[in-house]
């Protein structure tokens, strides 16, 4: 039946075209107006789909050279780096006692975790921000290390209790016998079982500190230490007057990390969004 | 079976207590992560309530006013007209993920070459932080260049180019679609999850018994899909009425504040006017939704543990 499957991935492909059309066409704009040049860009009379002056890449040169945006790109992986390796470790431990330990108050630590892990972020900026102020670590990069753990650890604990759940307990139970701590256990049998896990909980928690804005808007005023998000959002606004061109490949320059590594682990991201994901 | 951290630990005991060896482990892997959510979560919701009950500014001492802030702000027009916006904002993204959402995974769902690519294309604006994405749709929705007009005009729809982000009406249209924009692949991906476990032999046996598709898709696909539909549902009305970047790079609350958001207006409040008090009741607003939607979220999640 060689016509009738046909014609299903003929259906399957019309029928997706409208959601990829609308989930990417975005970035073919922002890519389109990056590398016009600013006579055709402001050209009312042109066809904006189409480039007939020729591409420029200048708007690249002065993003580059005129402001700050190498810097807020470092800041920004220094930051999300930094808080993903903190933040695994801690899961890690946290989730190991809550998927395989038997104590008392077990359950509800795991509530606890999970309803921290529900408080968004815009009912914690303000209070936090006089937290900052007061141990001296507003406008510091600091604030943003210490802070973006608070919603990294709640999520990838979740994540990876129910991941070490998956894992057979024969294995680590035998090595407990073999003399094995619990500590020892985990960093040799249960963590090289779970590497999946980690990966995918390491990627979220990049991609959630990476795009995080409303603390490092509030934390930071600072034109050099901000991170990408705030940074092009706030800084290469200069009063009324819209750099288009270098806006928009600053936008796109600044997500592409998090795309880069979203292509490259693309199943560990599908699995961890369905694992039960920050954003919605 | 006795470990060996068993022997060592036989005789720990606290205060008469007798510690079991696996509670001392498990606290000490646990504490870091306890300390943390505690001084940077639990204690700055303690602080947001504490603030709202006070006149406090970003300087100055500040005195305990009761719920005088929740109260009065209940009398300001801009507060309500926000609360009002934010129920909308709300009601209308999420209402609109979920019938999208549905659409979309029972898209993914078919067979085709290449479907994990189109997956991956639709993931997208999930995964690019949602402010940078905004800048291009604020430029999408430029007054003088907006790409959406130049389309529109050419095909005849409208006669003059339309402010889409300075009307209103068509403000509080745009920043709903483009929170769509945003949430629509969570929604399609975990719908998509929750399709596959059906099985498939529930589909044939209906088909067998004369079921058309809309009647399978009513009768099977919608009854097991509940869960997943439960719990994407709670958890995108806490993210969506929270949402902070999407109005904030959109359109800053305007035009006239007919898409000023709970987050926003505390934003606005608190940084710009230092009013802490009132922007943290502002903020506090959010937390009814919160408390329901964690409330019956822990319930559903007891069920499937008893399961």
């Amino acid at each position: 039946m060689v016509r009738s499957s046909r014609r299903r991935v003929a259906i399957a492909y019309l029928t997706a075209a409208p959601f990829v059309l609308f989930a990417v066409f975005p970035f073919i704009w922002m890519l389109v107006a990056s590398l016009k040049q600013d006579v055709e860009l402001y050209d009312l009379a042109q066809n904006p789909f189409l480039v007939r002056a020729g591409i420029t890449w200048e708007h690249y040169h002065f993003l580059f050279t005129h402001t700050a945006f190498p810097l807020w790109l470092r800041n920004s992986t220094v930051v999300a780096a930094t808080t993903t390796a903190v933040s695994v470790l801690l899961a890690v431990l946290a989730a190991y006692a809550l998927a395989r330990l038997r104590f008392p108050l077990a359950e509800a630590t795991t509530t606890f975790v999970f309803i921290v892990y529900l408080v968004p972020t815009t009912l914690l900026f303000l209070p936090l921000a006089r937290l900052m102020a007061v141990f001296h670590l507003s406008n510091t990069l600091w604030s943003l290390i210490v802070t973006y753990p608070a919603f990294m650890v709640p999520f990838a604990t979740w994540m990876l209790t129910a991941y070490f759940t998956t894992i057979p307990r024969d294995v680590e139970e035998s090595a407990l016998v073999d003399g094995c701590t619990r500590a020892g256990a985990l960093r040799h049998v249960v963590l090289p079982l779970a590497r999946p896990g980690i990966i995918t909980a390491a990627l979220f928690g990049f991609t959630l500190a990476y795009s995080e804005f409303i603390y490092s808007l509030t934390f930071i005023s600072t034109t050099d230490l901000k991170t990408v998000t705030t940074g092009v959002v706030v800084d290469l606004i200069r009063g009324d007057f819209f750099y288009w061109g270098s806006l928009m490949g600053g936008a796109l320059v600044a997500s592409l990390p998090v795309v880069v590594l979203f292509s490259l682990f693309l199943d560990h991201y599908v699995a961890g969004l369905t694992a039960g994901a920050v954003r919605g | 079976m006795i470990s060996r951290e068993e022997i060592l630990h036989q005789r720990t005991t606290a205060y008469g207590v007798r510690l079991r060896p696996e509670t001392v482990t498990a606290w000490s892997f646990l504490l870091p992560t306890l300390l943390l959510l505690l001084v940077l979560a639990v204690y700055p919701l303690g602080y947001a309530f504490f603030l709202s009950m006070t006149d406090a500014q970003v300087s100055g001492p500040a005195h305990f006013v009761g719920l005088q802030n929740f109260v009065r702000l209940l009398r300001t027009a801009i507060f309500t007209l926000t609360l009002s916006n934010t129920i909308g904002y709300t009601l209308g993204a999420v209402a609109a993920k979920l019938v999208l959402g549905l659409v979309l995974a029972l898209v993914l769902a078919q067979r085709a070459p290449g479907m994990r690519w189109i997956r991956g294309a639709v993931l997208i604006p999930w995964v690019v932080p949602t402010s940078l994405a905004m800048l291009a749709w604020t430029w999408m929705f430029d007054s003088t260049y907006s790409v959406i007009n130049w389309v529109l005009m050419h095909l005849g729809a409208i006669a003059e180019p339309i402010a889409w982000l300075g009307t209103p009406r068509l403000a509080r249209l745009a920043v709903v679609l483009v929170n769509v924009w945003s949430g629509l692949p969570f929604f399609g991906i975990n719908f998509l999850a929750g399709l596959v476990t059906i099985p498939q032999e529930l589909y044939e046996a209906g088909t067998v018994d004369g079921a058309g598709p809309i009647v399978r898709f009513r009768h099977i696909t919608l009854p097991l899909l509940r869960p997943v539909l439960a719990t994407v549902l709670l958890f995108s009305v806490v993210m969506t009425s929270s949402d902070f970047a999407t109005v904030f790079v959109l359109t800053k609350g305007g035009p006239q504040n007919t898409t000023q958001i709970l987050a926003t207006l505390a934003y606005k409040l608190g940084l710009a006017t230092g009013d802490l008090g009132n922007a943290a009741a502002i903020s506090l607003y959010l937390f009814p939704i919160l408390a329901i939607s964690t409330y019956v979220q822990v319930r559903l999640m007891r069920r499937v543990w008893q399961w």
